[in-house]
C-alpha cells in the first residue's frame, strides 16, 4: 500500500485525476446521447425498433458485436486475471473465442433466415406457440438479468475504483447513472441507437488497448520473450507464472471445474440472446456470416492485446499493489497504463489512466444496453404480442410495451444493482453462459436440424436446463460457503463446481432429447419443411 | 401462420411473398434441397465437433499434463503458450474455410432454390 499508484487509486485520492475522467466520459456520454436522439427520429416501425432496420453492413455489425461482447469483465477481467495468475487467465480468454465458431457454423445463418426479433421466433416456429414462447421469454429474461446484475454491480465497483469513490450513495449514484442512461439509450434509440453506441465503444476500447499494448511492447522492444521473462519474474512466481495452474490447476475439483467453465464458454456464447439478435440487424444471412467473421478477428486481436497487457501490468507493477488495489485484479491494466504512461504524477500516466477508465465506463454502457434491448425485446415479442395477445397486437402496441419493458427492467436492475453493490456477483456471468448453454443451445440446434424434435422436447429442454443450471449455482461456493461468494457467512453448498455447465448442458440435450421421444405429440411435419427450407436458403426472409 | 401477426397496413417492412406449406414440403423432400442439405452439414458438423475435441483436449492438457506444457521451447516461450496461440490460429483458420466452402458451395444452391421459389410464389 506504499506506492503512490496504489494510495492513488485505492484509498480515494484518485481526486487529482478525477476532471480527465469526467470530462473524457462526459463526452462519451454526450456523444452517445447525440447518436441516440438521431437514431431515435429514424425509429418508427417494429423492425426498426427491434432489428435496427436490417440495414447494418456485415462490418458495422461485426463491431457492433465485439461492444456488445466485451464486457467489463473481459476488459479488465482478463487483463487482471493474467496479471495475478498468468497463464491461466489467458486460458480463461480461449474460450470466449472458440465459442464464435459455434455461432458461425450452425447458428448465426439459419437464425437470421428464419427468426425475425428474437431467439423465441426461432425456437417456436415449429412449435405451439404460446408454452414456448413462455419458456424462450423466461430464459431469456433469466440469462439476460443475470448478465445485467453482474455488470451493474461490477460498474458500482470499478467506477469506485477509479474514482475513488467510497460512500455508499456514491457507489448507487454510480448504478443508478449506468441504469438511467441504458434506459434512456434503448426506449429512444431502439436497436439503432444501441448498435451506433456498441460500435464506438467497439472502436474506443480497440484503440485504448491498442495504444497500451504498443506502449508495452515498445518498453520491451517487441520482445515478447522477454516481456514473459520479466512479468515471470517480477510476479515472483517464477516459470510457473507462465504455464497452467495458478488459478484452475490448485486442486482436483477446480481442475474440474474449469472444464466445466470451458464447456460453458464455448457452447454458452451461441444461446446468449442479446448476441442472438445482433444477427437480425443485418438485411441476409451472407451478412451475418460476415459479421461474425469480422467479430472473430476483432474480439481475436482484442484477447491476443490483452496477453500483453496482463503480462504486462505483471511485469511493470508489484504483485502486491494490483492486490491491494482490487482483490480480483480488476484495475491492473488502468494501473499498467498509469505507470506506461510515466508513473503517478505524470501528465501521460495520468491522461492514460483516463483513457483507459473512461473506455471502462463506455464498455459498460455499450453491453448494458444490449442486455436491456434483448431481455425488452423478447418480453414484448414473445409474451406480450405472442402470449398475452396472441399474435393481435398491432406493431405500434408491441414497441411501446417494448419501450416500458425497457424502463421496467431497468428499474430493478438498478435496484437490484444497488443491493448487490457489495456482493461478489462476477459469477452471475458465467452462470449467464451456462443457462444459455443449457437452456438455449439445446433448443436452438434440435430446432433447426432434428425432425423429430416437439413441443414437449423444447419446453423440457430449456426449463430443465434452466432449473438445473440455477439450482446448482444456488447451492455451489458461488452463493456461499467460501471467502470469495456472494454470501460468505453461511454455507449451503453441497455442488463442489462453481459453474454448473459439466451437469446442466448435457442434463440441457438430453431432456430435449427424452422429452420428444417420450412426447405424444407428433412433430409437426409442414412446419419443420418451413423451417428447415427457410434457414438454408433464406426464402421469404424478413 | 401463427408464427406472427400480420404486419398492419402500412407497415415498413417488406417481405417476399410466402410459399406455401405444401411447396415447402416438395422442395424440402426435392433432390436439389437435399444436396444442399448433405453440402452444409457433412462440412460444419465434423468441423464442428473437431474444433470443439481440439479445445477441450487443449484444456485437458492444461490441467494434467503441466510438465509438457511447461516445456520451453525458446526463451519463455513454452509449449502452452504455443498451443494458446494455436487455437486462435485455428479459430481465424476454421472460420476462414467455412466461409470460403459457405461462398463457393452452399450460396449459389441456395439462391437458385430461392429465386424459383419466390418466383414461383
Amino acid at each position: 500500500m506504499s506506492t503512490p499508484a496504489t494510495v492513488l487509486l485505492a484509498a480515494g485520492s484518485a481526486s487529482e485525476h478525477r476532471p480527465l475522467i469526467i470530462t473524457l466520459f462526459g463526452a462519451f456520454v454526450v456523444a452517445t446521447l447525440f447518436i441516440t436522439v438521431w437514431a431515435g427520429r429514424q425509429t418508427k416501425s417494429a423492425a426498426d425498433f427491434y432489428a435496427g432496420g436490417r440495414q447494418f453492413t456485415g462490418f458495422q455489425n461485426g463491431l457492433a458485436i465485439s461492444g456488445d461482447y466485451m464486457s467489463a469483465a473481459s476488459f479488465l477481467g482478463i487483463a487482471g486475471a493474467i496479471a495475478l495468475f498468468g497463464y491461466d487467465g489467458f486460458l480463461y480468454s480461449i474460450g470466449f473465442l472458440v465459442a464464435w465458431l459455434v455461432a458461425l457454423l450452425l447458428v448465426a445463418e439459419p437464425l437470421r433466415n428464419s427468426g425475425r426479433f428474437t431467439m423465441g421466433d426461432v425456437l417456436a416456429y415449429r412449435m405451439r406457440q404460446r408454452p414456448v414462447r413462455t419458456a424462450a421469454g423466461t430464459s431469456t429474461i433469466v440469462v439476460s438479468i443475470f448478465y445485467l446484475l453482474a455488470q451493474m454491480a461490477g460498474a458500482g465497483v470499478l467506477v469506485s475504483l477509479l474514482l475513488g469513490i467510497t460512500s455508499d450513495g456514491g457507489k448507487i449514484a454510480i448504478v443508478a447513472l449506468v441504469g438511467v442512461l441504458m434506459i434512456v439509450y434503448v426506449t429512444i434509440g431502439g436497436m439503432k441507437g444501441t448498435t451506433w453506441v456498441q460500435m464506438v465503444k467497439a472502436v474506443l476500447l480497440i484503440a485504448g488497448t491498442l495504444l497500451i499494448t504498443f506502449l508495452i511492447l515498445l518498453k520491451f522492444n517487441f520482445n515478447l520473450s522477454d516481456l514473459l521473462g520479466a512479468a515471470a519474474t517480477n510476479s515472483g512466481k517464477g516459470t510457473a507464472f507462465l504455464e497452467p495452474g495458478l488459478k484452475y490447476g490448485v486442486s482436483g475439483v477446480s481442475k474440474l471445474d474449469f472444464i466445466s467453465l470451458g464447456i460453458a464458454l464455448v457452447l454458452g456464447t451461441a444461446g446468449l440472446p442479446h448476441i442472438l439478435i445482433r444477427f437480425y440487424t443485418v438485411p441476409t444471412a451472407k451478412a451475418a456470416r460476415k459479421s461474425v467473421n469480422w467479430a472473430i478477428g476483432i474480439i481475436g486481436a482484442f484477447y491476443l492485446m490483452t496477453i500483453v497487457l496482463g503480462f504486462g501490468a505483471a511485469a511493470l507493477l508489484k504483485n502486491s499493489d494490483i492486490v491491494a488495489s482490487n482483490k480480483a485484479g480488476n484495475t491492473a491494466a488502468p494501473l499498467a497504463a498509469l505507470e506506461i504512461g510515466g508513473g503517478a504524477g505524470s501528465t501521460g500516466g495520468a491522461i492514460l489512466l483516463a483513457v483507459i477508465s473512461a473506455v471502462a465506463f463506455a464498455t459498460i454502457l455499450a453491453v448494458v444496453a444490449g442486455l436491456t434491448l434483448a431481455s425488452s425485446s423478447s418480453f414484448a415479442h414473445d409474451i406480450y404480442a405472442n402470449v398475452i395477445r396472441r399474435g393481435k397486437a398491432t406493431e405500434k402496441e408491441e414497441v411501446r410495451a417494448a419501450r416500458w419493458a425497457t424502463v421496467l427492467i431497468g428499474v430493478v436492475s438498478i435496484a437490484l444493482g444497488a443491493l448487490a453493490r457489495d456482493l461478489n456477483v462476477a459469477g452471475l456471468v458465467a452462470l449467464a453462459f451456462a443457462v444459455a448453454a443449457s437452456a438455449n443451445l439445446p433448443t436452438i440446434l434440435y430446432s433447426l436440424f432434428w425432425k423429430r424434435f416437439t413441443t414437449q422436447g423444447a419446453l423440457w429442454s430449456i426449463y430443465g436446463g434452466l432449473t438445473a443450471s440455477v439450482v446448482l449455482v444456488l447451492f455451489s461456493p458461488v452463493v456461499s460457503s467460501k471467502p470469495s461468494s456472494m454470501f460468505p457467512g453461511v454455507d449451503f453448498a453441497w455442488f463442489p463446481l462453481e459453474n454448473p455447465g459439466l451437469v446442466s448442458i448435457p442434463l440441457g440435450f438430453l431432456l430435449g432429447w427424452v422429452g420428444s421421444l417420450l412426447s405424444k405429440e407428433e412433430p409437426d411435419k409442414g412446419k419443420y419443411a418451413e423451417l428447415e427450407v427457410k434457414s438454408l436458403t433464406g426464402v421469404g426472409a424478413h | 401462420m401463427t408464427t406472427d401477426a400480420p404486419p398492419p397496413p402500412g407497415g415498413t417492412e417488406t417481405r417476399p411473398e410466402q410459399p406455401t406449406t405444401e411447396s415447402f414440403v416438395e422442395v424440402q423432400e426435392s433432390a436439389e434441397f437435399g444436396e444442399l442439405r448433405r453440402t452444409y452439414r457433412s462440412f460444419a458438423f465434423p468441423l464442428t465437433l473437431a474444433f470443439i475435441a481440439w479445445y477441450l483436449l487443449y484444456v485437458l492438457l492444461s490441467n494434467y499434463a503441466g510438465d509438457f506444457m511447461g516445456t520451453k521451447l525458446f526463451g519463455n516461450i513454452n509449449v502452452a503458450l504455443v498451443l494458446g496461440l494455436g487455437q486462435f490460429l485455428t479459430t481465424f483458420l476454421i472460420a476462414w474455410l467455412y466461409s470460403r466452402h459457405a461462398a463457393e458451395k452452399l450460396d449459389p444452391k441456395a439462391e437458385a432454390i430461392k429465386s424459383r421459389m419466390e418466383g414461383d410464389a
